[in-house]
């Protein structure tokens, strides 16, 4: 009888209870696409490092965080040393240059990167072949509307798509290495190196080995590199989640607070028919709350179907840029914040219902 | 106190503050009510009558003097003691029906059962006042689809399906036709000889008031007849 009440105090102000619906559903979406953007960027850089099929990485001490956005401070020769190391099948220098965060230029020895994994898988055309060449991988090509033949500016340069290739391959955006080394001002220094061993089982002796050079640089396997791709290790996400949830839970207490308000004042002629039936306090206070619960389960199920739009829209604009998921274990996390938000600002309008006067409520036109 | 009575008040006063004045409503009430007698209580506005049916239906405390509502001394009630008393003791109608305009006839009556804790289907002996009601056809319809008779009955059977040992009706013809009214007192007139309904009226109306099986006049606060 409780949820026949709710549900028909609900409709009988559609417009109110859509409107917050809609209201309680934002502060969801938010939460859900600021952690898809954030789950997607990890995802989708740690699928392009796991895809070099490199071993070991080697990163500059300076390297910060798990996206590397440094400059270059390891010098080749460092590659051409690991090159001879025993058990070392492949060493691969790149070299990063942030265009436009979190896009990345990278700089690669095409041979070797080759040699290591096969190279990248090319949708159309084909390898570098002269100093202006450019490979842009599908998401690229797409956001920026490029097609093979087209010239792309960056960095002030001006290159020629010779081949676009697919995605989840080390880049979005190659170039030969001594290019970008020559225009970053870098000569013969790389980012990173990527280090492929004969077998499996000698990564740890390779690690070791390389470990025993003492070269001051960030010596790690993949496995580990990898696990590092958690949303702590970027710098700022965790409190930027932690501040947008904070505004969920305030503007579901809000919206749930003044709309509940609202329908509170205007049914307190049906609070004191209530009391009057005999309804207690504890009553009248439960079927407040359970009206802005059940406001908040739909703004919820609202929010999760508007992230969907959202990630939609994103993935279409820009879908290198931002390579944006859906986030499905966030779900519950996002209703309960609004739940708890709802429920909270359902407290005082209930509250207030409950204490009314009976009298005085009855006789309230 | 007497226990055979269903309503009992001697001297009962109430003082309603407004601003720093205090308003005397009602200023000393002897009241008895045997179960099953009908009462009509007459008087002018301002008179107490209203303020007496809200304290003896539990709906404001006495300011003093003692009350007595089958069996219980509304005196020593807290809150929660009227809201019990409301539950299961006493039925209201009121003159503007006052149903729940979300609900249809028949979950505006099941939310007073629901309210009073009775689970399940309606037994019996409500079924066969609902048909004296002549209303079992409009169970469906929201309050805005009833016209006014229907509404006052669909409100007095809200008020007895739970067998309260007192029906309480505040002006329950007030906003009838003349047709509709009749109608109204017949019923109440009915449940009172056919279940032994104990019946309290309020009333401004003269012919209203002789359906019951006495009427008690009240004028400042006090009654005078």
């Amino acid at each position: 009888m409780t949820a026949r009440l709710v549900w028909e105090n609900l409709k009988h102000r559609p417009m109110l209870s859509l409107l917050s619906t809609l209201a309680m559903a934002i502060p969801v979406t938010l939460i859900l696409a600021l952690v898809g953007l954030t789950q997607g960027l990890l995802e989708d850089s740690q699928e392009r490092q796991r895809n070099t099929g490199a071993d070991i990485i080697i990163r500059a001490s300076t390297a910060s965080g798990v996206v590397n956005f440094s400059g270059a401070s390891i010098p080749e020769e460092v590659v051409a040393k690991l090159q001879g190391l025993p058990h070392v099948r492949v060493a691969v220098g790149v070299l990063n240059h942030s265009i436009d965060p979190p896009l990345v230029i990278t700089g690669v020895d095409m041979a070797q990167f080759n040699r290591m994994n096969g190279g990248f898988d090319y949708k159309a055309g084909g390898p570098l072949r002269d100093p202006d060449d450019l490979l842009i991988d599908q998401a690229y090509a797409a956001q920026t509307r490029k097609n093979l033949g087209d010239t792309v500016t960056l960095l002030n340069h001006a290159w020629h798509v010779r081949g676009i290739i697919g995605e989840g391959k080390l880049a979005r955006i190659a170039v030969q290495l001594p290019v970008l080394q020559d225009l970053d001002a870098a000569t013969r220094k790389v980012s990173q190196v990527y280090v492929k061993v004969d077998d499996p089982a000698d990564i740890s002796t390779v690690v070791r080995e390389l470990e025993a050079l003492d070269m001051g640089y960030k010596i790690n396997t993949m496995e580990d590199y990898l696990a590092m791709f958690t949303p702590g290790r970027i710098s700022g996400v965790k409190e930027f989640t932690v501040v947008i949830m904070v505004i969920g839970v305030v503007i579901g207490f809000f919206v749930v607070c003044i709309s509940m308000y609202t329908s509170v004042l205007r049914r307190t002629r049906e609070i004191g028919i209530l009391k009057s039936l005999g309804a207690s306090k504890g009553f009248i206070l439960t079927v407040i709350e359970t009206e802005a619960l059940l406001l908040a389960i739909g703004g919820t199920i609202l929010g999760i179907l508007l992230s969907f739009v959202a990630c939609w829209l994103v993935r279409t604009l820009v879908p290198a840029s931002i390579p944006m998921i859906i986030v499905q274990s966030w779900w519950p996390i996002a209703g309960l914040i609004t739940l708890v938000g709802a429920s909270l600002g359902a407290l005082y309008p209930g509250l207030s219902a409950a204490s009314h006067d009976p009298i005085e409520a009855l006789a309230y036109e | 106190m007497n226990d055979g009575l269903i309503i009992e008040t001697r001297d009962l006063r109430k003082i309603y503050r407004v601003g720093k004045v205090d308003v005397p409503a009602l200023r000393g009430v002897d009241l008895q009510v045997s179960p099953g007698e009908f009462v009509a209580i007459v008087g002018p506005s301002g008179s107490g009558k209203s303020t007496l049916f809200h304290i003896i239906g539990g709906l404001t405390p006495p300011t003093a003097g003692q009350v007595r509502v089958a069996g219980q001394d509304l005196l020593s009630l807290t809150d929660a003691g009227r809201t019990q008393l409301r539950k299961r003791t006493v039925g209201f109608v009121f003159q503007k029906f006052n149903l729940l305009p979300n609900l249809t006839a028949r979950h505006n009556i099941a939310v007073a059962r629901y309210i009073a804790g009775n689970r399940g289907a309606a037994d019996e002996r409500f079924l066969e006042i609902l048909n004296l009601l002549g209303v079992s056809d409009r169970l469906d319809h929201k309050p805005a689809a009833l016209s006014g008779g229907e509404q006052q009955r669909i409100a007095i059977a809200r008020a007895i399906v739970n067998h309260p040992a007192i029906l309480l009706a505040d002006e329950p013809t007030g906003n009838l036709d003349s047709q509709n009214s009749k109608a109204v007192l017949e019923l109440l007139r009915d449940l009172n000889q056919r279940v032994g309904q104990t019946i309290l009226m309020i009333t401004h109306n003269p012919e209203a008031a002789t359906y019951g099986h006495r009427i008690v006049s009240m004028r400042d606060g006090r009654i005078v007849q």
